[in-house]
């Protein structure tokens, strides 16, 4: 690999700009190609480069083979996004995992005795109001949002921006009688079922998970098993 | 940590400007049930310490005694690794899958 390449394509990761990078399997040539179908680095066949911008809509790397040529499409995402509604005790535990599974993890909390720093060491951490918060990360289909502190006042109003979301998933901790006093107050405010459908609650896979960080576990799995196994919003690339 | 989050390319860049041979070995293709999706990456210098995975841990030995031909001759190589033969020695994925892996020198 070109040292100019390697460089760009590092300062793409910390900038979040998604790219693909494009590899001549036999020769070793490569390229960059931007969503804007800018370019950068060896020329790269036209009909490859139509392939690429395919692949680097819809997230998938792979091999495109043209001209009696292998070239390797390999898309360079942003990381998925993690928003956790609630500076708790579980969120400490959560906001770790996820970080460990490849999620940027932005922990919202008005509540500044909940939201300190020191709580949250190398964590991205949020006093604005959950719906503030969430409204400037614009949630997408590589978002997940986690409402943890089973308070309205607090959960309610980050649901309601997660579900005019594309967010990948939704979860919201509470026992299956506060979930279900949730979702009445959510329809009183306009949402049909088939968006309160996409509520997880209560949160996390049913793994008798008792301790902080039992739960933190649940909720990463839940969260990899709608990533993985749904049609939507997979990422196959590492 | 060796994990998702892990920065291989930031490595590949931190080790090559402390003045070391790397390179770097890329999943380009999965048959069957193969560990690693297509895009895991694995960064190894000359001395054979290398970070991030290409398999469950079957054929990375192979690919980094490949990795350090690449270094000195600076020619990329494609290799592929199907179901291993025991009694032939060779290097496989024991769980039936195949792969192949697009090794390059970090210039």
């Amino acid at each position: 690999m070109q040292r100019a390449v390697l460089d760009r394509l590092i300062a793409d990761r910390a900038a979040k700009t998604p790219v693909a990078s494009i590899t001549e399997l036999g020769s070793g040539a490569q390229g960059l190609l931007y969503l804007d179908g800018t370019t950068f680095g060896d020329a790269i066949p036209g009909e490859v480069i139509q392939e690429a911008r395919s692949a680097l809509a819809s997230d998938r790397s792979g091999p495109v083979e043209q001209g009696g040529r292998t070239y390797f499409v390999h898309i360079h995402n942003p990381p998925m996004r993690l928003a956790v509604v609630g500076a708790v005790h579980i969120t400490q535990a959560l906001a770790e995992m996820a970080t460990v599974a490849g999620y940027a993890v932005t922990v919202i909390d008005p509540r500044r005795a909940f939201a300190q720093a020191e709580r949250f060491p190398s964590i991205k951490v949020s006093t604005e109001w959950p719906d503030d918060a969430l409204n400037v990360l614009k949630p997408d289909r590589r978002t997940a949002i986690v409402t943890l502190t089973h308070d309205p006042k607090i959960d309610d109003p980050a649901l309601e921006v997660a579900l005019k979301s594309d967010a990948f998933y939704i979860g919201s901790l509470g026992s299956t009688r506060t979930h279900a006093k949730r979702l009445q107050r959510l329809r009183d405010k306009g949402f049909d079922e088939r968006a309160l459908a996409r509520i997880h609650g209560p949160v996390g896979l049913d793994i008798g998970a008792l301790s902080p960080a039992e739960i933190a576990i649940s909720i990463i799995a839940e969260i990899t098993k709608i990533r993985r196994m749904t049609g939507d919003a997979r990422d196959e690339a590492a | 940590m060796n994990h998702d989050a892990e920065d291989i390319l930031g490595t590949a860049a931190s080790w090559r400007a402390a003045g070391r041979q790397v390179a770097l070995a890329t999943v380009v293709t999965t048959w069957g049930s193969s560990p690693r999706p297509v895009g895991s990456q694995l960064v190894v210098d000359d001395k054979g310490t290398f970070l991030g995975s290409v398999s469950g841990g079957c054929i990375e030995g192979a690919v980094i005694q490949e990795a350090k031909a690449v270094m000195r001759s600076g020619t990329p190589r494609t290799l592929e690794f199907g179901v291993s033969n025991e009694q032939a020695w060779e290097v496989g994925l024991a769980c039936g899958g195949k792969v192949r892996v697009f090794v390059e020198r970090v210039e």
